[in-house]
């Protein structure tokens, strides 16, 4: 495989962190829909909130393949606590790809520190798969840009500082017109929706965002006027890596609840692990994690490279993702009822992992992004 | 101040067999750990260093083989800055004794320190012995089983663990304390720290048996008076039984199980 010492190391911290902290507090995120600031704190102190983040920022300047293994290792126990390391992500990318200096020393450094929550706000209620009609507006107003408009399903919403916005500064121009914005979450005209009550990931909060005339200085511009699309679809494909590290995390979960289960579920005089049909479908299930890990992880290896990686990380996004909830079915499945009582972790996940194959691109578009390389002229 | 570590790497015991025939310990598969007390030994020396992290220096020393710097790896991953490995196949085979020798040596090459900290024992063969041993070498104060620690300039107080109740002790620096598991809880590595580590070998330095001031008839398998001549696991005991019901009902079949038995 393509890891290290380094990797093996970083997977040993995660595991235990995950074991020790987010496992045993998992069923009540789900129930409270809230992480203990204690939780926030621990995770910023061992440096999980800048993994990627170069050292100048106050990050750990690690790669893609550290991320993933933590992402992996994190969500395994809790699908919802990706949102934990979130700064790594589709919060930070943004900053560190395209800010300014003065940009990434007020926005980039805090979230690498753990001290602030960000957002990305993409998503609007007639903008999802086509991110290209959002209809946030941008107005020029001497020093600044007044943004009108409603986001939607922004995830950490509720409790982001600020957030990157992407909104309609030319309406005539259709993708070119497309700006992107940091946009402070105290400032006048801000304000957030009730959060979403959604069936799964309950600790990684949803609402949406309303923008009511909030003037913006245009130092918070991020890049270039009109090459806000251009933002977004560039931090995508190192976002769907991520999602599909979730996706690789919650499938690991469920198939280690399944082998757990089975083990120690006696019918018929013996435990279920000793019944062919539950071997098959662990084999089934363990063969199918394994091949999701080996495209995550390839995908992750190729982003370290600096490679492009669109169609491959559309292929791990889809891949991973689709086989997180196949792999929850069959691991219900071998629970039997008791896989359908919330006393049981399995039961949590099988909701979870449902976000999986939906948000960061659903599985259609991704087979889209897929089957427009597969036919590309070479 | 310079605070020197002891650290060992062990098996996870938590999850290693015995062989019932030979006694001996099945080290297949078996994962290789920083020793518990030792973390806690390590912690104490960081939470000093959190205190005033311009002016303390944690230096972690360990013998074994090459693959002990992945434990140490752990060690700088957790905040220590720096490490030495006392590695050679002349220090092979050392009982508790003969590695005294050799660490005692590594640390006075060292020379400089103030503090020395140790796990009370390490969990692979309990013997408790190698920490007090380096003192005596050393010539310097010792205290065992420290369940807190305290620092007022170069005075030591240290609350010593003891089986019905404790001590509390002053020492002077330089000493050597050993610690045990309620101390503190050792802290997780960092993530940066990890990435730090492996970036930076330099930071462990290894010494052979050629770069200390020791002679061969004071350490390795030769030099060594103990032998173990077998080890095993004692036989599990029966399993207990749980009485359940009310304080009557759990007394009659105490009663009754006892009579059944004729204890009584």
């Amino acid at each position: 495989m393509i890891f290290d010492a380094k990797h093996e190391m970083i997977r040993k911290l995660a595991r235990e962190f995950a074991e020790n902290e987010l496992e045993p507090i998992a069923n009540d995120v789900d129930k409270t829909g809230v992480y203990p600031q204690d939780v926030w704190d621990k995770v910023a102190r061992y440096g999980f909130t800048g993994i990627t983040i170069p050292k100048e920022y106050g990050g750990m300047g690690g790669d893609f393949k550290a991320l993933s293994i933590v992402c992996e290792e994190f969500c395994a126990k809790d699908v919802s606590a990706s949102s934990l390391i979130m700064g790594n992500s589709l919060s930070g990318e943004p900053f560190q790809m395209f800010g300014t200096e003065e940009q990434k020393q007020k926005y980039l450094v805090p979230l690498a520190k753990g001290e602030k929550i960000a957002s990305f706000g993409l998503t609007e209620p007639g903008a999802g798969c086509d991110a290209g009609s959002v209809s946030t507006t941008a107005v020029e107003d001497g020093d600044y840009y007044i943004l009108n408009g409603r986001k939607t399903f922004i995830t950490m919403a509720p409790f982001c500082d600020y957030v990157t916005i992407f909104a309609k500064t030319d309406l005539h121009s259709g993708t070119h017109g497309i700006t992107a914005f940091i946009v402070e979450s105290n400032w006048e005209g801000f304000s957030t929706g009730k959060p979403e009550e959604k069936m799964g990931i309950h600790g990684s909060q949803t609402s949406d965002i309303i923008l009511e005339n909030v003037r913006v200085p245009k130092s918070n511009i991020l890049g270039k006027v009109g090459r806000g699309f251009n933002i977004a679809m560039s931090i995508l494909d190192a976002g769907r890596v991520t999602v599909a590290s979730q996706s690789l995390g919650a499938a690991k979960g469920a198939l280690d609840e399944a082998v757990k289960y089975s083990k120690e579920r006696v019918q018929f005089g013996r435990p279920i692990s000793k019944f062919q049909n539950t071997q098959f479908t662990l084999a089934d299930m363990a063969t199918k994690v394994e091949a999701a890990r080996q495209l995550v992880y390839s995908a992750a290896d190729k982003l370290d490279h600096g490679q492009k990686v669109t169609t491959e990380a559309a292929m791990a996004k889809y891949f991973a993702s689709e086989i997180a909830n196949e792999v929850a079915y069959k691991s219900v499945q071998i629970h039997g009822g008791y896989g359908y009582m919330k006393d049981y972790a399995i039961e949590r996940i099988y909701r979870d992992a449902r976000i999986l194959p939906i948000y960061e691109g659903t599985s259609e578009i991704q087979k889209l992004v897929i089957s427009r390389s597969v036919l590309a002229d070479k | 101040m310079k605070i020197l570590v002891c650290a060992k790497q062990v098996p996870n015991t938590k999850n290693v067999t015995t062989d019932p025939v030979t006694g001996r310990i099945n080290r297949e598969g078996v994962e290789s750990i920083l020793n518990p007390d030792d973390a806690n030994a390590l912690e104490a020396a960081l939470e000093i260093k959190d205190k005033d992290p311009e002016n303390v220096h944690v230096t972690v020393i360990s013998m074994g083989p090459d693959q002990a710097k992945e434990m140490l790896n752990e060690c700088l991953a957790m905040g220590a800055d720096d490490a030495i490995l006392l590695s050679d196949r002349r220090f092979g085979g050392s009982d508790t004794w003969a590695t005294s020798n050799a660490i005692a040596a590594g640390m006075a090459k060292v020379g400089d320190y103030d503090l020395i900290l140790g796990g009370r024992q390490a969990i692979d063969g309990d013997t408790a012995q190698v920490g007090p041993q380096i003192a005596e070498k050393l010539g310097i104060p010792q205290v065992t089983y420290a369940e807190d620690i305290k620092i007022d300039g170069k005075t030591v107080t240290v609350k010593r663990q003891l089986e019905d109740g404790y001590e509390i002790i002053e020492v002077q620096m330089p000493c050597f304390i050993t610690c045990v598991a309620e101390l503190n809880t050792p802290r997780y590595m960092n993530v940066g720290g990890i990435i730090e580590a492996y970036d930076h070998p330099e930071r462990i330095t290894t010494w052979s048996f050629d770069d200390v001031d020791i002679k061969q008839e004071e350490t390795g398998l030769k030099a060594s008076p103990t032998n173990v001549f077998t080890s095993f696991a004692p036989a599990p005991k029966g399993a207990g039984v749980m009485l359940e019901g009310t304080d009557q009902e759990m007394v009659d079949q105490l009663m009754a199980s006892l009579k059944e038995k004729h204890y009584i």
